[in-house]
């Protein structure tokens, strides 16, 4: 049954009458996906393309029962907007917003502990379950229903990953983002799929800048004993100059243990199979999976 | 955004941090005032430049006497100071920080960021201060401290206090370090900083606790917010290149390679320079057309690369994803047209209409390549580049 996002899902959009909200709303739509409403401050008792408009996140929950939102807001209002999603005890939040203040994101953390919502992004393309739905900005044509699952910090690249593996198609694509204060985070995936029947094996696709990829190793090296499933990963970012940022990856290196190499040594050191560009990525997910 | 070392100062002594008295020269003449205000014995000139390693690249000079003071002045300011931070023909000098000088006692390291691993910001302190600290961290890890403070928490008397006792400091001096500690803390919180780094953060003869550099960088999402920093922005210290991106919204970062990339997606832009790497070459810049590739969006972004002059070949890859292969490749041409295009283009596109889209790039008369992978743009880009040298 696929991870987050299932047939069971009623999704809402936030931010849903602006510009990306619409725009991504009905390409979601023409996905399938089970769309039951939006929210829109004042436009509230409206519709939209041909769902309720509502005020606030709860009369929404009240009225259509969703239990999962896309966050389409704009960066100085969508860290209230997550809050507001999470105070209404929806089960899945995927923000898509870039460019929300760190320390509003610190304070969401803050807000978000112990608390049994997940908040997929900031700063991320979504969640896309071929064949079920997306939530956010993944082009539907480029994912096949298969059994392997991609989490990725980076967009582009996660499209990258499911053109590759198209033969063997994808259960769930993930996008966590590339944010320094993010929600999901590859640990989080990894047991989501890990726990999913219908996924046999994972693509991770991380950059430089932060240890995530390095939690991420060491929870593998963890199923030792356990059932495993194949992982094969890619770390983007071996060529980028030390100590300067790129784009709005939030890709700082500050120290050894954040470079592309040092990440690639710790995951292929858990056993994980390590593509040294993107384009292999598919070839080590097949030879991961010795088929 | 990074500011100036002095910018950096006058923050933070608004917020009771304990700064050397200074003040900041763009000409010579001005020094001479700057001095006999000063009045002090020893005067420390310095190099404001947006990197680290200047000390060791002669950024730094300790001077006594009018004379000698005006004297240094005027040979750093124009002067470029190339540093492993910076690129490899250096930042030129355009203003220079005169403050009092001290007789320290002890170096100390102080830097608070935010910390991925949790969410929350962390301080990194260490006894062992001054320019060798990147060795230190190196050599023996277990001189760095690290403070963890839970996302969206106060750092609290009790936290200021470890981290004094384990820089060694008792009795008043503690006190003091600990005070200025709180506020270094509560000006990274109010200001959106993204890193402040203190190094070192004295202790004079005197007892006394004084940050004698700093470093300070801001969260770039939260400037709407922070006029008072986001009005520090020195253009001088960037690339022409980027300026003119950042007023197209492209994400781009002049690099030291000759092949110009532009890409859709911060991942992929990082990868293509990997994939480039790899095969032998080396990319002249990251770029990262954020948002929609759009036919005006990536034909600003493709004139911009032409610019500039170490570019030798240019990859382009883009991901469609929802755009129309047909139209990008139709805005290529046209830019193409504009810049009279004479250097090797290869292009990989992948997304809706891609085969109208190719066959358009081939009848446009111009040296552009279509071809159908990532691994083969990157090949093809290499070579080319290297048989036109």
């Amino acid at each position: 049954m696929a991870v987050l996002l299932t047939k069971e899902s009623k999704v809402i959009c936030q931010g849903f009458t602006g510009a990306q909200g619409t725009f991504h709303s009905e390409r979601a739509i023409d996905y399938n996906t089970n769309i039951v409403g939006g929210v829109t401050p004042e436009k509230g008792g409206t519709k939209h393309l041909n769902v309720p408009v509502f005020n606030t996140v709860a009369e929404a929950k009240k009225k259509t029962g969703c239990n999962a939102s896309g966050v389409f807001v704009p960066p100085p209002f969508a860290a209230d907007a997550i809050l507001e999603a999470v105070e209404a005890e929806l089960d899945l939040v995927v923000c898509i917003t870039d460019g929300i203040p760190t320390s509003d994101m610190q304070r969401v953390k803050r807000e978000m502990k112990g608390c049994q919502t997940r908040l997929v992004g900031p700063n991320c393309p979504g969640v896309l379950t071929p064949g079920v739905g997306k939530i956010g900005i993944i082009p539907g044509h480029i994912c096949k229903p298969g059994r392997i699952g991609v989490v990725s910090r980076s967009g582009t690249l996660s499209y990258e990953s499911a053109v590759q593996t198209a033969e063997l198609g994808q259960s769930t694509i993930i996008g966590i983002g590339g944010d320094p204060v993010n929600g999901t985070n590859f640990v989080d995936a990894l047991e989501l799929f890990l726990d999913d029947d219908e996924t046999d094996g994972i693509v991770l696709i991380g950059e430089i800048g932060g240890t995530a990829e390095i939690d991420g190793a060491e929870f593998i090296k963890s199923w030792s004993g356990k059932i495993k499933k194949p992982v094969a990963a890619f770390v983007a970012g071996a060529a980028a100059p030390k100590g300067r940022k790129l784009g709005h990856a939030g890709a700082i290196v500050n120290s050894g243990a954040e470079t592309a190499d040092a990440k690639k040594e710790a995951l292929k050191s858990a056993g994980v199979t390590v593509a040294d560009t993107i384009t292999t990525i598919g070839d080590a997910m097949r030879k991961a999976m010795k088929i | 955004m990074d500011i100036h070392e002095y910018q950096a100062k006058q923050l933070l002594s608004k917020f009771g941090v304990n700064v050397p008295p200074g003040e900041v020269v763009y000409q010579t003449h001005e020094a001479e005032n700057i001095v006999s205000w000063l009045n002090e014995d020893k005067i420390v000139v310095k190099a404001q430049v947006h990197a680290g390693g200047r000390g060791k690249a002669g950024g730094i000079k300790v001077c006594s006497g009018d004379e000698q003071v005006v004297k240094t002045v005027d040979k750093m300011i124009g002067m470029k100071i190339i540093t492993p931070q910076t690129s490899e023909s250096g930042k030129t000098v355009r203003r220079v920080y005169l403050e009092k000088g001290y007789d320290v006692q002890k170096e100390l390291y102080l830097c608070i960021t935010i910390d991925r691993e949790t969410g929350g910001n962390t301080i990194i302190y260490s006894r062992k201060g001054g320019v060798n600290i990147e060795e230190v961290s190196e050599k023996t890890p277990n001189e760095i401290h690290n403070m963890k403070i839970a996302p969206g928490s106060d750092l609290l008397t009790h936290h200021a206090r470890t981290i004094v006792y384990n820089l060694g400091l008792k009795g008043a001096v503690a006190k003091k370090a600990q005070k200025n500690i709180l506020s270094v803390y509560k000006a990274f919180v109010s200001l959106d900083a993204a890193m402040i780094e203190i190094n070192p953060f004295a202790i004079t003869k005197n007892e006394d606790v004084v940050i004698l550099d700093c470093k300070a960088s801001f969260d770039d999402n939260a400037l709407y917010r922070q006029r008072i920093v986001a009005e520090m922005k020195d253009e001088n210290e960037y690339d022409p290149l980027e300026l003119e991106a950042a007023r197209h919204d492209l994400n781009y970062v002049k690099l030291d390679g000759n092949i110009g990339l532009m890409v859709n997606g911060a991942g992929l832009s990082m990868a293509t320079m990997d994939i480039i790497k790899y095969y032998g070459g080396e990319a002249a810049n990251f770029m990262d057309v954020a948002g929609a590739a759009t036919p005006e969006r990536v034909a600003a972004a493709f004139k911009l690369i032409y610019k500039d002059p170490d570019v030798q070949g240019i990859l382009i890859n883009i991901f469609g994803g929802m755009m129309r292969c047909n139209d990008i490749a139709t805005g290529l041409v046209n830019a193409s047209k504009e810049v009279g295009l004479n250097k090797p283009l290869v292009v990989r596109l992948e997304g809706t209409n891609v085969d109208i889209g190719k066959e358009i790039l081939i009848n446009s008369g111009f040296p552009i390549k279509p071809v159908d992978t990532m691994e083969q743009a990157a090949q093809d880009v290499v070579k080319m580049v290297e048989e036109n040298q």
